[in-house]
């Protein structure tokens, strides 16, 4: 029965901790995610769910325990590496290539010559071209494809950074607050988009927002002080007196 | 061809290379041609400059290493060439000046004063003329090869990193200071004379010098811009802007920086060696911080975006010093510190960033509205 469910997940996090001057930050964390899963974790600040999202894509080292996607055990791996190996992540504030055009930015995501010389002599050719613009008409950017970057508003920049993902044809998503800072409308597109993008593969999503967590999640994580204080349905964690009060206590 | 070579820059290439191989070589006499080929070695640096600070965000405060050490190995090769010649000096000879008389002939001057009797190993790679070649394109591009390896994959950046190409070109020229015997110390390396039997001294080999460097320097600029208008151009900027956003796009970020230095290296490098062929002496003040921090000023007037902006930054600031240290000698580093002060607080993208507002947005419109009606060329 446990095996069964090991089978079928894509990443598996077990006893993962991370110590800053003592301190710990994650805490004995254990987590699973399934196989074309997506999972919704929340929790108060500073209850480390973008610690765990580091640690995960290589930008923090653990101190103890084990991070496997697909089998692989991603401790000892360096960014680009978990990259390569499948995994995309976006950051909390948007992070895109703002010297760049919307083109470029996806251009550069796309994976294909990313080592020195590879990248001098990549060619621009139909594969990619049509791939970028499926890319932004996912993301609601094929008209702004060719303005730098830097001129987009807000939500079209979160936007361009999850097409930056998209276009890396990750098998697990892990997104950092999608919608933080976002209007209503876009962020009822970015939930069409999020649930569109998380056909075949699978999705981690941070968020704050519990509007939008209810929207999209089939499975909630909470986080407390580094450690999971509940997990599961929506509904059901949402009347657990335990996430209550933790909310409660910090609002 | 048109997406690696835009039109905009097309222009700036055509108007260097016009006013470089024809308006300069027309205008100037041989005396002062050689003192534009000088300015020109340091446009090399600038440019490479460009590529690592300017693209990749990488500041070196160290570009004279690479810059000297070049200069040096072609130092090295012409005064091995020019100490050969006068083995077999006699005494009557030197009476009348015609060489000099060594108590161990053959090897360079400075080594028989330091009562050395035998060519240090690192010397004999020198007496080949490929080798020498090779050995300018590499030993600068190795050294910062290993330089950035040691750094970058540490992600050691930014300040730390500029600090640390300080200390090299500090420690650079103290060890060619102290070591007179093996490298020609405070002296540097002088009295070079021919190359392959041909005398660099005179005013011909001059003009050929001065056209092989501004072919190099064209050359230079055409490798720049076609790597700048690749991918990796655009990587290096991406890494610029968001260093772990490119990271997570599957970049190793250090691998990048590495080459940008090297290339940077490479171009100060042949800089440098062009150098000692159109001055005709190398010495450790062009190793040190002072140079290496004045090749970033050349780099920041010209613009540090635009490789065509470094050229005339180069030109322009070693013009200036020409002229203003004959003048007040003792007041030229408090100019040019003004002059980086100046740059920075109030064109922080140097003559580049003044051309692109003032002057390309009209050129673009008189090409514009000079088009349709006739193909005759828009007067002023």
């Amino acid at each position: 029965m446990e095996n069964a469910h090991l089978q079928g997940s894509i990443l598996s996090v077990e006893n993962l901790t991370v110590s800053f001057d003592g301190f710990k930050v994650v805490d004995d964390l254990s987590l699973q995610i399934k196989t074309n899963e997506l999972r919704v974790i929340i929790g108060p600040n500073g209850a480390g769910k973008t610690t765990v999202l580091d640690l995960i894509s290589g930008r923090t080292p653990a101190t103890s325990g084990s991070i496997k996607f697909r089998g692989q055990e991603l401790r000892n791996m360096k960014e680009h590496e978990i990259v390569h190996a499948g995994i995309g992540r976006k950051f909390q504030t948007p992070s895109v290539f703002e010297d760049l055009t919307v083109f470029e930015n996806l251009e550069i995501s796309f994976p294909r010559g990313r080592n020195v010389f590879g990248s001098l002599f990549f060619r621009r050719d139909k594969e990619v071209q049509d791939r970028i613009q499926e890319v932004a008409e996912t993301t609601y950017l094929d008209e702004v494809l060719h303005s730098e970057s830097g001129s987009l508003s807000h939500g079209q920049k979160q936007w361009l950074e999850i097409g930056m993902l998209l276009i890396q044809d990750p098998a697990l998503l892990m997104l950092d607050e999608p919608v933080a800072g976002m209007s209503k409308s876009e962020r009822v597109k970015t939930g069409d988009l999020l649930r569109k993008i998380a056909q075949g593969r699978s999705v981690i999503v941070i968020e704050h927002d519990m509007a939008f967590v209810k929207d999209i999640a089939h499975w909630v994580t909470v986080m407390h002080q580094g450690k999971v204080l509940s997990e599961g349905e929506m509904d059901v964690v949402q009347k657990d007196p335990k996430v209550i009060e933790v909310y409660l206590g910090h609002s | 061809m048109d997406r690696l070579f835009p039109k905009k820059d097309r222009l700036s290439f055509i108007v260097i290379a016009v006013l470089l191989l024809v308006i300069l070589p027309l205008g100037l006499d041989v005396f002062r041609l050689n003192l534009v080929s000088k300015y020109l070695t340091f446009a090399f640096v600038a440019i490479g400059l460009v590529m690592c600070w300017g693209a990749g965000g990488i500041l070196s405060l160290g570009q004279g290493v690479f810059f000297g050490l070049s200069g040096y190995c072609m130092a090295m090769y012409l005064k091995l060439e020019a100490a050969k010649a006068d083995i077999g000096c006699t005494r009557a000879q030197q009476e009348v000046g015609e060489c000099i008389v060594q108590s161990t002939p053959g090897i360079p001057d400075f080594m028989d004063w330091a009562s050395m009797t035998e060519l240090p190993f690192f010397w004999l790679p020198f007496e080949s003329f490929p080798l020498t070649i090779v050995m300018i394109l590499i030993v600068p591009t190795i050294l910062a090869y290993f330089v950035g390896l040691a750094m970058f994959k540490r992600r050691v950046g930014g300040v730390y990193f500029a600090i640390m190409t300080q200390a090299m070109a500090a420690a650079l020229s103290i060890l060619i200071i102290g070591n007179a015997g093996y490298i020609g110390g405070f002296n540097g390396i002088t009295d070079l004379r021919t190359l392959h039997g041909w005398d660099i001294r005179t005013d011909d080999a001059k003009v050929v010098f001065y056209f092989v460097t501004v072919v190099l320097v064209l050359m230079a600029l055409f490798a720049s811009q076609l790597i700048l208008k690749s991918k990796l151009g655009r990587v290096l900027v991406a890494m610029r802007v968001h260093e772990d956003r490119a990271r997570f796009s599957g970049y190793d970020v250090a691998n990048f920086k590495i080459f940008a230095f090297c290339f940077g290296a490479l171009l100060a490098g042949i800089g440098g060696a062009m150098f000692t062929l159109n001055v005709g002496f190398i010495h450790p003040t062009f190793v040190g911080i002072v140079p290496s921090i004045e090749m970033v000023i050349f780099c920041a007037v010209g613009g540090r975006f635009s490789i065509y902006g470094a050229v005339y930054g180069a030109l322009l600031v070693n013009l200036a010093k020409t002229v203003f240290s004959e003048a007040y000698p003792e007041l030229w580093l408090f100019a040019m510190g003004a002059m980086f002060i100046g740059v920075v607080m109030a064109f922080p993208e140097g003559l580049a960033g003044l051309y692109k507002v003032y002057i390309e947005p009209h050129l673009l419109k008189l090409q514009r509205s000079g088009k349709p009606p006739s193909a005759t060329e828009p007067a002023e």
